[in-house]
């Protein structure tokens, strides 16, 4: 079966005058279409960096790419402006965690999904603006007509998200990316946001990349989940794999870490230590200085990603 | 003796801290002269106690007022009505404590840890900058910032000449409860204080604040919007929705048996941890409303599945169930609710 999207070692590295940020380090996944994979990681582990190279996001000539993407087997990193304007938007369409700064503040709502509508599909504007309406109604924003004509600073929090997933879905995308699309929101409302992108991904069969450095959240929404940690995947596994019996040392630490019901009273197994500087490539292991089963072998090389199932892969010396 | 440890005065069962009736609405644009201006009711009359030695969670959505109760009681804010009183003590009235005197007893914890430290001084200088301020001389000051740094897990030798920009951000937040421990509080406020740390890193943070807890018989009060960290400290929890307490009780009942049909959304709606029993459908609809013009009656009966005319009508008073007291006609016999509790207090 034809993947919808394939990342092959990607690198990214961002150039500034006194410093050189290795931010992704050579990762590699692939996403069917209709599937949801969850990138879990912590603040500096290249998630969002990943996530963002796939539509090309970073400044041009500050930023060094290699290895490869491919959407529905185009090669993203050599796209010319016009196939990258096409990609942006009709073949992909990406959330952002912050809606109120996704939006512009000078035009409605109505406008700026019309405007997407018209630009993407050469619809006229009556009709990009019926098909604006239908798409709010879709993300069950109430008397939508109206919220047409409002303005994004109208409307609150979970409203916006709403809006902004009705503007992604505009031009029928093949392919969603979500980069903490339910951080900035409130709890109750976090989870019907988290519900209608789960409901909207089965309807219209979307492959789905969801970054979260929320446990429970990429639970909620992954088929499979992949780990990150400075800028590599140290494992990748199906959903209930990764939650009955993650193997990375870090994915264990991370979720033995996590707070959650029942623990009340309990010593919590913290790891050790912070993130490292992403200004050095690392020789060995990058989690080594902070992992409790390091051994010698662990700073010679970086470990390859090893397969310990059919589906499930793990980037540590440890695992058989 | 160290005069600057302040001591018990009321016995155990005084209440450390007990704040009764507290307001602070804010003015909000408009109007002219002041007339037809908008406030924001963000806390409304509430009353509540933090016992010695307890941990007391504080839990709501943005815009619930949490961290307005969190700026009252230190009073950052003046409150626009209310009384405290510390441990015995009226504050700031004729027979009571000053608030500089509350402040040294009382210190916070922010969430923000690089914006909460000074930039220009050094981590050393940050922490014996209180101390001394205080009348601690120089040499007793460093001696502090060594004990300090010691208690929360900073190697002094270190860290006591770098500055905040030269700490990671779990660090920072290591000084920034070093800082509140300085002037040896008895209570500590702590505002979302792990909300900004990694999980990793979160779980560090945890460990040590429930050491010091224990080490130096502190009273915290832990204000956050994840429910998870807050059961996982707290004796107490406390439960917000626009400006008013709609649930308070010990952590067993207001997690095993939540009452208050806001309390039990804000529960469900927490992220399954088990892919197998995912979360089917949504607690609750909407957001919460804004708090400049919160609903007339109970605040939370325009989300609330269970709203009937009387929560239009009548605002429901905290009434106790036996196990935690809850804000809701539902809870309180004979409040014309159809759903009622009948006869005594106990709720089903």
């Amino acid at each position: 079966m034809s993947d919808l999207l394939q990342v092959r070692d990607l690198h990214v590295t961002f150039k500034t005058p006194d410093r050189t940020v290795h931010a992704v380090n050579g990762v590699s996944f692939e996403l069917k279409r209709g599937e949801t994979l969850g990138i879990l990681g912590e603040s500096g582990s290249g998630k969002s960096v990943t996530l963002r190279s796939i539509l090309r996001l970073h400044p041009e000539h500050r930023t060094r790419w290699s290895g490869s993407i491919r959407m529905e087997g185009d090669e993203v990193l050599e796209m010319g402006s016009r196939a990258l304007a096409d990609l942006r938007g009709r073949r992909v369409a990406m959330i952002f965690q912050e809606p109120a700064t996704a939006f512009d503040p000078v035009f409605t709502v109505g406008q700026q999904i019309a405007e997407t509508i018209r630009r993407h599909t050469g619809k006229s504007e009556t009709d990009a603006f019926k098909r604006a309406k239908e798409l709010l109604e879709l993300v069950r924003i109430p008397s939508p007509a109206q919220r047409l004509k409002a303005y994004p600073h109208e409307m609150s929090g979970g409203m916006r998200q709403r809006a902004m997933i009705a503007l992604a879905l505009s031009c029928n995308p093949s392919l969603l990316l979500a980069d903490e699309p339910t951080t900035a929101l409130d709890a109750t409302v976090q989870i019907q946001v988290l519900l209608l992108i789960r409901e909207l991904q089965r309807e219209f069969d979307l492959g789905v990349i969801f970054v979260t450095h929320d446990i429970g959240v990429a639970v909620e929404v992954s088929d499979r989940i992949g780990v990150m940690y400075a800028g590599k995947i140290v494992e990748l596994a199906g959903v209930e794999q990764m939650v009955d019996a993650p193997q990375h040392p870090y994915s264990r630490g991370l979720l033995a870490s996590t707070v959650h019901d029942g623990m009340r009273g309990q010593r919590l197994e913290a790891i050790p230590g912070a993130p490292p500087d992403l200004a050095e490539v690392p020789t060995g292991c990058s989690f080594a200085p902070r992992c409790k089963f390091v051994r010698p072998d662990c700073t010679t090389a970086p470990p390859s990603l090893r397969a310990t199932g059919d589906t499930h892969l793990v980037r540590c010396v440890l695992a058989a | 003796m160290d005069t600057m440890i302040p001591v018990d005065r009321g016995g155990p069962a005084q209440p450390l801290l007990l704040a009764t009736g507290l307001r602070k609405h804010f003015p909000v644009g408009g109007g002219i002269l002041g007339r037809g201006r908008k406030v924001v009711r963000a806390v409304d009359d509430l009353t509540l106690s933090v016992a010695k030695g307890e941990t007391l969670g504080v839990v709501g959505e943005s815009g619930c007022g949490k961290s307005t109760v969190a700026r009252l009681l230190i009073r950052l804010i003046k409150p626009d009505r209310g009384t405290m009183v510390l441990d015995g003590d009226p504050v700031d009235e004729p027979h009571g404590i000053t608030v500089n005197e509350l402040r040294r007893q009382v210190q916070m914890v922010f969430q923000d840890s690089y914006a909460s430290l000074n930039p220009r001084l050094t981590i050393g200088e940050t922490l014996a900058f209180a101390p001394k301020a205080h009348g601690l001389p120089a040499a007793e000051a460093r001696e502090r910032v060594r004990d300090l740094l010691s208690k929360v897990g900073l190697d002094p030798n270190n860290y006591a000449e770098r500055y905040p920009h030269e700490l990671s951000g779990g660090q920072r937040q290591r000084v920034n409860i070093a800082r509140a421990l300085a002037l040896r509080p008895r209570l500590v406020i702590l505002d979302e204080a792990v909300s900004a740390l990694d999980k990793s890193v979160e779980a560090q943070v945890l460990n040590m604040l429930v050491d010091l807890k224990s080490e130096l018989g502190l009273t915290y009060v832990f204000i956050s919007h994840d429910l998870n960290v807050v059961q996982y400290l707290s004796d107490r929890v406390l439960v917000m929705y626009l400006g008013k307490i709609v649930e308070l009780g010990p952590v067993e009942a207001i997690y095993g048996n939540p009452q208050h049909p806001y309390t039990r959304a804000l529960l469900s709606a927490r992220p399954s941890m088990d892919p197998r029993k995912r979360t089917k459908e949504a607690p609750i609809q909407g957001d919460p409303p804004n708090p400049i013009d919160p609903p007339s009656g109970c605040r939370f009966r325009t989300r609330c599945p269970f709203a009937e005319d009387v929560c239009a009508r009548a605002e429901p008073a905290l009434s106790d169930t036996g196990h935690q007291s809850v804000a809701c006609h539902m809870s309180i016999a004979g409040s014309g609710h159809s759903k009622a509790v009948r006869g005594g207090a106990a709720a089903a």
